[in-house]
């Protein structure tokens, strides 16, 4: 008896995608989602906000991965951030130091969002991350639930990422002497799409 | 056949548990240990009396008798050494005072009344009559006169202990067998909790080295664990960071026992890593970056800009997270960057420092802060929020104290 082999001309079922949604974007979890942008255009504010979004989940556990060390717990904290459920591990600089936690972690699972901070390393250095590492880490994060964000002054994932958002700065607000607001344009890179403006008020 | 030790001064536990492990403390001074199964080892029962006796001292009175209370009442009411054969209980207990039974004091009235003086007065009573007129605790009282049993011992529970140790026959000077010792220990420790149904909470491994020194290590848990693979990793992770400084000679591994946890999983809750894991991964991390750099940020109950504590993190319990609408990031550079200012009526005008160098397009500020006066170590600043022609937008201060001009951050 031959059994049948249709089921080998037909396309794998897609799992249902679970995302997670923070100022009108969508975030995917389960993928590698890539902000970058020049100093100064939004990227973080755009993750602290993320990361505040996330906060609204009970039990979940967030990781920053901090090469720079870079991360102000007082802003997060204003901008919604749960420092008691984030893990923060500085790298000191150390790129490579940052790639191999990333990839810890993730291996360990279980985390609602790891985002790896590479936006103030120099590109010169980041550029050095081979596609196998990016790639690695997407496969890992695949299987899981967790939302994988890496920050970076260029798309350094490349097409291991899912979702790629440029950042600009689009208009400054000030108002006699005091910094009123900041408007961000977030542009969707990959999957391709339309521009959006986000509005960020200093927190003094 | 029971044992009594009744020495006043003298801890009777301490001698009592050199001979059996079944024993039970009544007071300081007085405790009573099941001797059954010694007479193979010591021989008759006179034997293990001078045995107990040789080891309690000359002023310690000891008793040994087929039932817990006739060798209680024994070493309490005769000098030296007794001993008590099957049926002889009644006919040696005779002469003791009946005081020796400690009745209440107004069942001993009521006895010297009667002129009932000692045991064998109360054994010769008819046991209705004393059930009629001294109820319960006087035919119980009775019963013990007679040399019967009275209830079963109560046997202290000592609390176990979870120490394993190994001697080694040659030094080891290397991380790889020091690994296969440790698990072998780490595999019988984690039998002897999966005995008792409990789990570690700390780990401490003391490493007895060839120069007679020790290097002690301890591990503590987060949570109660048993498994022998994780705690191999973690030691192996832990002296990895901190090797021995000589080869070692000698290992003791020792558990600080607690209540494995419990806890039911839902099936609609959020991922959570499971504490094995996080924790060796913490390890494991800390090991890499250094375990000063990974923790979860508290902020510090002071207005000194940039403080912060790195606490544990322990995956900590959910807490309500005030929801505040998006608030500009700001990135901080540790340290700040000394920068050259050029002010134009009295403003920044031009910022340079390390990597940031521009024309200030918008400025906003002067906030004037200052603080810890009352310490050593105190500070006052002027800050300033600067959006610069290079596209940064940072925040810059000028320090009261020395006049210098610093970058702090951007936002981002």
């Amino acid at each position: 008896m031959v059994a049948s082999l249709t089921h080998l001309l037909n396309p794998p079922t897609l799992r249902r995608q679970d995302f997670l949604g923070c100022s009108g974007l969508q975030f995917p979890r389960g993928a590698l989602t890539e902000i970058y942008g020049p100093a100064s255009s939004g990227r973080t504010s755009l993750l602290f906000s993320l990361l505040a979004e996330a906060a609204r989940t009970p039990e979940e556990l967030y990781v920053l991965v901090d090469t720079q060390d870079a991360f102000d717990p007082s802003s997060a904290a204003a901008a919604g951030v749960a420092l008691h459920r984030l893990l923060w591990i500085r790298c000191q600089g150390n790129a490579e130091h940052a790639l191999r936690v990333t990839d810890l972690l993730v291996q360990a699972g279980g985390f609602g969002l790891v985002a790896l901070d590479l936006a103030d390393t120099p590109p010169r250095t980041a550029r050095r991350i081979s596609l196998t590492s990016w790639y690695r880490l997407r496969r890992a994060v695949e299987p899981t639930r967790t939302l994988l964000v890496v920050l970076g002054q260029e798309p350094y994932a490349r097409q291991c990422a899912s979702l790629s958002l440029e950042t600009q700065r689009d208009q400054i607000h000030w108002s006699g002497a005091l910094l009123n607001c900041v408007r961000w344009r977030i542009a969707h890179k990959k999957p391709l799409g339309s521009a959006c403006t986000l509005s960020f008020l200093p927190s003094h | 056949m029971f044992a009594c030790i009744h020495s006043p001064g003298i801890a009777a536990s301490g001698i009592a548990e050199e001979f059996s492990p079944r024993l039970e403390t009544l007071d300081p001074a007085t405790v009573v240990l099941d001797v059954s199964g010694l007479d193979r080892l010591l021989g008759p029962p006179e034997k293990i009396a001078a045995a107990i006796a040789a080891r309690a001292g000359p002023r310690a009175r000891i008793a040994l008798a087929p039932n817990r209370e006739a060798a209680i009442h024994a070493a309490r009411g005769f000098p030296g050494l007794t001993v008590i054969r099957h049926g002889q209980e009644a006919a040696l207990l005779g002469s003791l005072p009946v005081e020796v039974l400690t009745p209440p004091p107004e069942l001993l009235d009521t006895l010297d009344r009667w002129g009932i003086r000692t045991f064998r007065d109360l054994a010769a009573l008819p046991e209705v009559g004393v059930a009629e007129r001294l109820g319960a605790e006087g035919v119980r009282l009775q019963k013990l006169a007679r040399g019967e049993s009275g209830r079963p011992p109560r046997l202290a529970d000592p609390a176990p202990v979870f120490v394993e140790s190994l001697e080694l026959d040659h030094p080891i000077d290397l991380l790889e067998p020091l690994s296969f010792a440790l698990s072998r220990l780490l595999n019988q420790l984690c039998a002897r909790l999966e005995e008792r149904a409990l789990a570690a909470l700390e780990l401490r491994l003391t490493l007895r080295l060839e120069t007679q020194a020790e290097h002690a290590r301890s591990l503590r848990l987060p949570v109660p664990m048993r498994n022998p693979i994780t705690f191999l990793k973690l030691l192996h992770l832990d002296l990895t960071a901190h090797p021995p400084g000589a080869p070692i000679v000698a290992i003791a591994l020792a558990a600080t026992p607690a209540k494995p946890r419990a806890i039911q999983d839902g099936l609609f809750l959020p991922p959570f890593p499971e504490p094995e894991k996080l924790e060796l991964t913490l390890a494991r991390i800390a090991a890499l970056v250094g375990a000063g750099n990974v923790g979860s940020p508290q902020l510090v109950d002071t207005h000194r800009p940039g403080a912060f504590h790195l606490a544990e993190f322990r995956g900590a319990a959910p807490r309500p997270v005030p929801h505040n609408p998006a608030q500009l990031a700001f990135r901080v550079l540790r340290p700040p960057l000394p920068a050259t200012v050029q002010p134009a009526s009295g403003t920044p005008a031009f910022v340079s420092a390390h990597g940031i160098r521009g024309k200030v397009l918008a400025i906003a500020g002067p906030w004037r802060t200052s603080g810890d006066w009352w310490t050593t170590s105190p500070w006052a600043r002027d800050d300033w929020d600067a959006a610069l022609s290079d596209g940064a937008l940072c925040r810059i201060y000028r320090e009261h104290f020395s006049g210098q001009w610093f970058v702090e951050g951007r936002y981002d």
